[in-house]
């Protein structure tokens, strides 16, 4: 089958720093995949240049077989990228029904629309789309007063506005109680196995990482380390590296791990 | 010297720090570890007060600092290094040691830039370049200098290894090992745990913002079960 | 080419003046990343108080210490505003703290009114140094070269503050990382204080300094401030060598300007910054702004709905009682109100781009006045209808800000907000100077409404109608999509642009739509009146809307239109008393720190707490 989201060669250096080396990847449909590493590894990086919010040194994306490196992110969105953001990005003024409608109205290319009032188009498919996360009860609450966990289910009805083939998904579950992120990430897996979307996320739970994952990537000073599924991914001594020191300092340890 | 207790903190809407305790006695040296996004840092702001706590208390040598603005608990002798370093490229290495400068105390070791450059040399040959063009590592430790320079008696290291070549860990660890013989108190978050047990005396383990395991490196050692829900993969 | 040097030296001389008040305006926002404002008013004193000393003090000993005398009080003043004014808005959004300075020019002025009077006052000559020099021929007076001899002392001062001392390295610090200076023991507060009292302390050596050259008026405030806008914004915020730099620049620019191109001096100095910020952004010197240091503080926006029934009968009713004025009531009232209904445009369009937007413009006046002046220029020129002049303004004031906005979306926060003052400038400077075409200070007069339009009553209903459909086209542009994507961009623009929407465009668009419908305000003014002066073009008339916008709540939708209106009634009051000035500053000054919200925000939350209203937690 052809790949969602194909990535090769992506590069990218700040200053005389190489954030991301040569990163190679391939997304399939209905494919839930992590991508994980420690702090500072790259995944930011990674994810902003596939998303369009940086522009990589050299390598390329492609979406559905078309390129799309470089381009805008209002450009990959309408191509059928959806994106969550690590730290919530929701237009604070607004209800929770309209956040979703802003996303349908530009989705249909109704933003330069003059006559009508905003707050009636495309409600009912608001509605519906807030019905998938559970959030429909509190559609005409003011995004201000939300709490953290409904932000970030209001942040995935808005992300499959635009009716989308794949969503990246950027710490989908940062700042939640731990309870909300199972609830969270069960939502996501459903929604994968219901609409057929792919979704490739980044995480710091491993838990979430581990229950949910179909296949995971694991990225460390820039680079793709291993790849694969989640019992794979656990028994890499380079990745138990990863996590748990270079091991250059209390080598008798390791004989534990 | 340090007591935290039932610290509850958010940052913007998202609640990092739960009900979160504990304490640091004089001259130890504490690791706070946890994977990404546990709450380490947020626990280091919050005790600078950096990060308002939304309730709980600090309490540094029987003074309690909740809520006291930040230049406030640093004058009492909290010294913070962040982990995003925040080093003044604008100015020489010089210029960025006289920003920490204070007052010397008579219960804390007491810096001078002559006595900085001797644990890292590395910045005394470049001690009238401006802070741009330097190395994570060279930048980590004028970090921790410009902190020492307050001749603080506690000092809060926030993932000093992050980022950094392995041999100027190795280094890194050494220098900490120095500061504890000196007499300095030290909390370091950390998500390397060789490193951590390296320098440390006592864990403090988070997972979610809130404690899991608070006792020593040989304690938790023995607990691999603990180690492997918290820290590994 | 002796003319030439000594223009030149003219040059110089002029420039020390400006570089004191620039530099100390730049350290001032470098640290506190406050725009000060009341910065020419502290230059206005510094020349007063000057005055008063060397008339005291004798001799060539007396003048000197008068200078830095002047200096110091004003340093103290400074440090008075700072406490008073600015300690308790820090934290409060950019804007409030804008406001909170405006108050205190009003202030300033009403005092200096009533301690020095009306009268200007010529500056005393520097004793010993009241001569000219012959230099190539030409005649150079001894205080200019004094002047030149001395700035590049005052400089090396400056330079010596920042760089060899604590402080200097501290302010330095502060300029890059305040939160981070002060984990390291640094008490900002006073680290502020300390830098407020030397900035003003510069501004008032600055306005002692040209006493001889110049002396000292009321209006001496704002004309120095927007050419010292411009030295900051060339030289980069911040930075004491752009600000060197700059100064420099500008007065040789000047000079010259006036020998040789006499028509052309204002516009030219604004051309050179709208230059310098299209190809440095940050200015010459200047570091980039990093997002979210400005970032909005305080509480979001609420939801926002079309006025239910109620809301709509009563505003049925307010428009009713509006159109029965004329039955029973005198010409006067009718004047008045159509001066305010005017205003309440006005005001609302500049509440659309600035409360919806986001986008703070200092300069909105450009379009109010080049929609007036350009219907006043087809009516004195080609003696057009007044309905097709009429209808000219709000198409050419939207053809302007298509044009400024291009540049000025570019640009974000501070930045965007110098860039439309400095296009406001120049079309001000082109008003005020292209003497042949636009009358110069003259004004255009003899613009008068068509027949069926002229009496007082026709016109009022005119504006009525035109006026309040003005304003009801913005309101319901908020609630249409084009509004909601614009408080999106303004609310998230990461967000939005991650969302498909282009958010350049909208703000764009909202800045054309904003520029047009100030453009319909000065296309009613102008045949109101009957005439057009520069002075609807100048940074005061930009001030007044964005401080009734204030004054009614930036985070409400009618903020504007109630806050023009209580303004213009206000005015109409206060202006009989000798020092309305002073009323208004203050009031200015104690709405920013005792009720932010506004009139309008005030007025709400009052009445969710008393259970009038219930708290907009749910929205239908």
């Amino acid at each position: 089958m052809n790949a969602v989201l194909k990535v090769s060669g992506l590069n990218r250096f700040f200053g005389g720093i190489q954030a991301v080396k040569d990163v190679t990847f391939e997304v399939a449909p209905g494919e839930l995949k992590a991508l994980i590493g420690p702090n500072g590894a790259g995944k930011s990086t990674c994810f902003n240049m596939l998303m369009g919010q940086l522009p990589p040194s050299s390598g390329k994306v492609f979406l559905n077989g078309e390129e799309i490196t470089g381009k805008p992110p209002r450009d990959i969105w309408r191509r059928g990228v959806g994106r969550t953001f690590q730290i919530t990005g929701t237009y604070q003024s607004m209800t929770v029904a309209e956040n979703v409608q802003m996303a349908l109205m530009s989705h249909h290319r109704r933003i330069f629309a003059i006559r009508p009032y905003a707050y009636k188009l495309y409600r009912e498919e608001a509605m519906a789309l807030l019905e998938i996360v559970g959030m429909a009860d509190q559609a005409d609450r003011a995004c201000a007063i939300l709490a953290y966990g409904d932000l970030k289910r209001l942040e995935l009805a808005i992300a499959l506005a635009n009716e989308p083939t794949l969503l990246l998904m950027d710490e989908p579950t940062a700042g939640m109680a731990p309870k909300e992120r199972i609830r969270l990430m069960q939502l996501t897996a459903d929604i994968v196995r219901e609409r057929g979307v792919s979704v490739l996320f980044t995480e710091h739970d491993m838990d979430v990482v581990f229950a949910h994952a179909h296949h995971i990537m694991v990225l460390n000073r820039g680079e793709l380390i291993a790849e694969g599924t989640a019992t794979e991914v656990r028994n890499n001594k380079k990745v138990q590296e990863v996590y748990l020191g270079g091991g250059m300092l209390f080598n008798k340890e390791d004989t534990h791990a | 010297m340090l007591e935290v207790t039932s610290l509850n903190s958010f940052y913007s809407k998202a609640h990092i720090l739960n009900d979160l305790s504990f304490s640091v006695g004089r001259g130890e040296v504490v690791a706070l570890l946890g994977r990404n996004g546990a709450g380490k840092t947020t626990t280091m702001k919050s005790v600078m007060q950096l990060v308002r706590p939304k309730s709980g208390s600090v309490v540094f040598e029987g003074t309690d600092i909740t809520g006291q603005p930040p230049h406030r608990v640093a004058r009492l002798g909290v010294g913070f290094v962040p982990e995003e370093r925040r080093i003044f490229t604008d100015l020489t290495i010089l210029e960025n040691l006289e920003v920490g400068r204070q007052k010397a105390r008579s219960d804390a070791p007491v810096w001078t830039p002559e006595a900085l450059f001797e644990i890292f040399p590395n910045l005394w040959e470049r001690r009238h370049n401006r802070g741009k063009a330097m190395s994570g590592g060279e930048q980590q430790m004028l970090t921790i200098a410009r902190t020492l320079m307050g001749n603080p008696k506690l000092l809060l290291l926030d993932e000093p290894s992050e980022g950094i070549a392995p041999v100027i860990v190795e280094q890194m660890a050494k220098t900490i090992l120095r500061f504890k013989q000196e007499g300095l108190t030290v909390i370091i978050s950390e998500q390397n745990l060789h490193f951590a047990g390296a320098v440390a005396d006592r864990a403090v383990i988070i997972e979610g913002g809130e404690k899991k395991f608070d006792g020593s490196f040989s304690t938790l050692e023995k607990q691999p079960e603990i180690r492997d829900a918290y820290l590994s993969v | 080419m002796g003319l030439f040097v000594a223009q030149i030296l003219t040059g110089l001389a002029n420039a020390a003046a400006l570089f004191l008040v620039a530099s100390g305006l730049s350290l001032i926002f470098g640290v506190t990343r406050i725009v000060n404002f009341a910065h020419g008013s502290l230059y206005m004193l510094g020349a007063y108080f000057g005055i008063t000393l060397m008339n005291t003090l004798p001799g060539a000993f007396g003048f000197w210490s008068a200078i830095l005398l002047s200096g110091l009080i004003i340093g103290l003043i400074g440090v008075i505003i700072e406490i008073c004014v600015l300690r308790p808005v820090y934290r409060a959004p950019e804007l409030f703290q804008l406001v909170a300075t405006f108050g205190v020019i009003l202030v300033i002025q009403d005092l200096a009114l009533m301690i020095w009077g009306a009268e200007d006052r010529l500056g005393p000559r520097a004793p010993g140094l009241k001569s000219v020099v012959r230099i190539m021929g030409e005649p150079v007076p001894q205080y200019d070269l004094a002047l030149i001899a001395i700035t590049p002392f005052i400089l090396l001062g400056l330079w010596w503050l920042i760089t060899k001392t604590r402080i200097g390295i501290l302010v330095r610090a502060a300029t890059q990382d305040r939160e981070m200076v002060g984990a390291l023991g640094v008490n900002q507060s006073w680290l502020f204080t300390g830098v407020f009292f030397l900035g003003s302390a510069l501004a008032g050596l600055g306005g002692a300094i040209q006493l001889p050259k110049g002396g000292a008026d009321l209006l001496m405030d704002l004309n120095i401030i927007s050419s010292v806008f411009v030295v900051v914004v060339i030289g980069g915020m911040g930075s004491i060598p752009g600000a060197f730099v700059a100064s420099v620049l500008i007065s040789v620019l000047n000079v010259f300007g006036v020998a040789y191109l006499p028509q052309s001096t204002l516009v030219l100095m604004y051309v050179v910054m709208a230059v310098v910020l299209l190809l440095r952004p940050y200015g010459l010197f200047g570091r980039e702004e990093k997002a979210g240091e400005h970032g909005q503080a305080g509480e979001p926006d609420r939801p926002i709905r079309p006025a239910g029934l109620y809301g709509r009968i009563a505003v049925a009713a307010l428009l009713a009682v509006l159109a029965l004025i004329p039955v029973f009531s005198g010409s006067f009232t009718q004047v008045l109100l159509t001066d305010i209904i005017i205003f309440c445009l006005f005001a609302a369009s500049l509440q659309f781009m600035l409360s919806t937007g986001g986008l703070v413009s200092f300069g909105h006046a450009a379009y109010f006045g080049g929609g007036a002046y350009a219907a006043a220029l087809l009516v004195s020129y080609s003696d057009t209808p007044m309905e097709i002049a009429f209808m000219f303004a709000p198409l050419a004031a939207g053809l302007l800000a298509i044009l400024f906005g291009w540049f000025c979306i570019r640009l974000s926060g501070v930045y965007f907000a110098m860039l439309t003052l400095a296009f406001s400038q120049l079309i001000w400077s082109a008003a005020f100077q292209w003497y042949e075409v636009t009358g110069g200070d003259d004004g255009l007069v003899n613009i008068w409404p068509a027949k069926w339009l002229s009496g007082t009553n026709a016109y009022y209903y005119f504006t009525l109608i035109v006026g309040v459909g003005g304003i009801i086209l913005l309101r319901h542009l908020t609630h249409a999509p084009i509004g909601y994507a614009l408080r999106g961009t303004r609310d998230s623009a990461r967000q939005a642009e991650a969302t498909g929407i282009n958010v350049k465009l909208i703000q764009w668009t909202a800045f054309s739509i904003a520029g047009a419908l100030a453009g319909l305000a000065g296309g009613l003014f102008v045949f109101s009146k009957g005439s057009i002066f520069p002075n609807e073009l100048e940074i005061a008339k930009s001030f007044d809307a964005l401080i009734v916008v204030f004054l009614g709540g930036v985070k409400t939708l009618s903020g504007g239109v109630v806050g023009a209106g209580f303004m213009e009634v206000a005015k109409d009051w206060l202006t009989r008393l000798e020092y309305w000035r002073l009323i208004l500053g203050l009031v200015i000054i104690g709405v920013v720190i005792i009720a932010p919200d506004g009139i309008v925000g005030t007025l709400r939350k009052v009445s969710e707490r008393i259970g009038l209203r219930r708290t907009e937690e749910f929205m239908k």
